[in-house]
């Protein structure tokens, strides 16, 4: 049992390190959730890919570097102490990328990927419908039948990113007759096409962050399709333990917020505060070694599976926790508006998506504790 | 980077949970309550045969010489199987103090034939289990004494023996640190055993145990109670094992305390939820489930409080 990082990933970090201090704007980029902000981390994103660290783990001849898993945390972990812009593409690398690999054609992957590396285009997630949350399975949207296609029907929403972005994906109904998980297809769209319509909707921060989405016969190729008709449902739960899993959320973004907040302690100490100082900061570390845990599982062969459930309750909740009390240590000063407060929004968030906290929990129950369902 | 037990490890834990399995450890501790630590010291007979009491001592004195990862592994089993008796003090404290000053008396510590305890105020105010033990010791202010008891006090756990003791003869100057240390995370690894102990006693009720016609563990309110448990646990062994990685070096005490903070909070959080599940039957004495709940009540605050733990990792942090 060790801890030591492999001779080439210490070589990795140190260049990745000695880049982001180069590279990263001094001044924090402006919301991706306006026009102006948009376009800025876009920017950043093709900054990122031509010193070919936009995708590392990603194959060399699709934009990457074939980085490890070990390699892959300790540059997230580099990103996030670099204060360096979230990312745009977020959604479309940690999301739609992994499903390509896992179920996407040759030509799939070289088409749609390498411009995903480079922000040449920006994918959202369209799962969520007005009747369908955490029951995804209830979605009504759908996908007709027509020449060399597919025509969608039906509305999306709660699409991250939609507003703006290029591209976005998500599951279709394409046999009416199925019931729930069956007859469902995994389809890429182009927001732009026509028969779509996007409605930005603000999040708490006042941005629209979100959008709904009204298709109505937006036309799609066979191309456009991952995997088999009707073989959606499995196609997305690749992803799915995906978002909930290692890739979505790193320790770095939560090891770096705990430096922040020792940081802020040491300049504002509060002794009645300190309990939670420490376990914020026990809990970044704690995911972080938990992280090492599941990497090494992974790398001998193991696989992410319902255990993905217990990281996702233990992140989302530290780093609620930890915004809260940095707030609280700031106390009148918590309420202006600022990278704290940008960040605690952001926290909210956590409990709720990549399947809600009480999902989790059920699937930590009946998945790992034999609970009944 | 390889954060995972080796093979060999897996196979001294899979030896030493398949021998305290069969050891019936509720009923050794109920005849520690009752007064009778026959059942107890032959459990310890057994451990030593094992080279449990072996393993924090030095090979120059005829020990193991085990890792600090090691010596985590085995008292995780200790606290899971509710081992009554001195553990912390006997095998992970004392090897470390009685090689610096009375390597002679080490001998029988590493054979199982002496069982010893330690107080250690203000951070181990009293001696532990000293009716379980032939030897008392008390470590104080650098100073390591033979002690006899002076008043005995009763615990929370009623399989453990508190006495404060006074010092009787004075052995030498040591260097606490180190093996107060191990005492930690001994202590640490004691209380995550003895978590997971009740979550699974818990997980297993709430598959057995009907009302309204279904079992109580089909219900929401349960699954998220156990769920929360759970990840409390599971994300405590990885600091846990880190802690035992950081032994030895400029991280030790941050590491180590850091791994009995989330220890102890996760085993108390464990402790709760199986209580709440068990319902009345878990507030019984007859039940066993008590033996745990009192035990890891006790332990919260055993080798240093949570507080002092908590303060230690934030100095190393900010100091």
């Amino acid at each position: 049992m060790d801890l030591d990082l492999a001779p080439d990933t210490v070589a990795f970090r140190d260049e990745v390190r000695a880049w982001l201090r180069a590279h990263v704007p001094a001044a924090a980029l402006p919301s991706m959730d306006t026009p102006e902000g948009f376009r800025a981390h876009r920017e950043w994103e093709r900054t990122l890919a031509d010193a070919r660290l936009s995708v590392v783990s990603w194959p060399a001849d699709l934009g990457g570097r074939d980085a490890s898993l070990e390699q892959w945390v300790v540059f997230e972990e580099e990103y996030y102490r670099a204060a360096a812009p979230l990312r745009v593409s977020q959604n479309g690398i940690f999301l739609l990328a992994p499903t390509l690999f896992a179920h996407g054609t040759p030509e799939q992957l070289v088409r749609i990927l390498p411009p995903m590396a480079r922000g040449e285009q920006i994918w959202a997630q369209a799962w969520s419908e007005p009747e369908a949350g955490s029951d995804l399975a209830a979605i009504r949207s759908r996908a007709e039948r027509t020449d060399g296609g597919w025509l969608l029907y039906g509305q999306k929403t709660w699409s991250t990113r939609a507003t703006y972005a290029d591209r976005g994906f998500g599951l279709f109904r394409t046999d009416l007759a199925a019931e729930r998980h069956r007859g469902l297809t995994y389809v890429m769209f182009d927001l732009r096409a026509q028969g779509v319509t996007v409605r930005g909707i603000p999040q708490l921060d006042g941005e629209p962050g979100f959008a709904e989405i009204f298709l109505d016969g937006v036309f799609v190729p066979d191309a456009d399709v991952i995997g088999e008709p009707g073989n959606g449902w499995r196609v997305a739960m690749s992803t799915a333990s995906n978002e909930r899993g290692l890739s979505l959320r790193s320790p770095g973004r939560f090891l770096a917020a705990a430096d922040r907040l020792l940081e802020l302690w040491r300049r504002r100490p509060e002794p009645a505060l300190a309990d939670r100082v420490v376990d914020a900061w026990i809990g970044a570390r704690a995911y972080e070694l938990h992280t090492w845990q599941t990497v090494t599982r992974l790398a001998d062969g193991g696989e992410l599976g319902a255990e993905s459930s217990i990281g996702k309750l233990h992140w989302s909740q530290l780093d609620v926790a930890l915004h809260e009390t940095a707030l609280d240590l700031l106390g009148a000063d918590g309420e202006l508006a600022g990278p704290w407060t940008a960040g605690y929004l952001f926290s909210l968030a956590g409990p709720i998506y990549a399947g809600t906290n009480e999902i989790q929990r059920n699937v930590v129950a009946e998945r790992l504790m034999g609970m009944p369902r | 980077m390889r954060f995972a037990i080796a093979p060999e490890q897996a196979d001294f834990v899979a030896g030493l949970r398949r021998l305290l399995a069969a050891a019936d450890t509720p009923a050794v501790l109920r005849a520690s309550i009752a007064g009778d630590h026959a059942p107890a010291r032959a459990l310890w007979a057994r451990l030593a045969d094992l080279g449990v009491s072996a393993l924090a001592v030095p090979q120059r004195y005829g020990g193991l010489g085990a890792t600090p990862v090691d010596l985590a592994l085995a008292f995780v089993e200790l606290g899971r199987a509710g081992v009554p008796g001195p553990a912390v003090e006997s095998v992970a404290i004392l090897p470390c103090l009685l090689g610096q000053v009375a390597p002679e008396r080490l001998e029988p510590l590493l054979a199982g034939s002496v069982i010893a305890t330690v107080a250690a105020p203000p951070l181990a105010p009293r001696a532990a289990d000293c009716d379980a033990a032939d030897e008392v010791y008390l470590c104080e202010a650098g100073t390591l004494s033979l002690a006899a008891v002076q008043r005995r006090e009763r615990s929370v756990d009623r399989s453990r023996t508190l006495a404060t003791v006074s010092a009787t003869s004075v052995l030498g100057e040591v260097d606490a640190g180190a093996a107060i240390g191990l005492g930690f995370l001994a202590s640490a690894a004691g209380l995550l055993g003895a978590g997971e102990a009740v979550l699974e006693q818990a997980a297993r009720y709430a598959t057995q145990r009907v009302q309204f016609g279904r079992p109580i563990g089909a219900f929401q309110a349960v699954k998220h109670l156990l769920a929360d448990a759970r990840v409390g646990l599971e994300l405590a062994r990885p600091v846990l094992f880190g802690g035992a990685l950081s032994v030895g070096t400029g991280d030790e005490a941050r590491d180590v305390s850091a791994a009995r903070v989330c220890c102890a909070d996760a085993a108390y959080r464990a402790a709760r939820a199986a209580l709440q599940v068990h319902g009345a039957i878990g507030y019984t004495a007859e039940h066993d489930l008590s033996l745990w709940l009192t035990r890891i009540r006790a332990l919260q605050h055993a080798w240093g409080t949570q507080r002092w733990h908590r303060s230690r990792v934030l100095a190393e942090l900010t100091g």
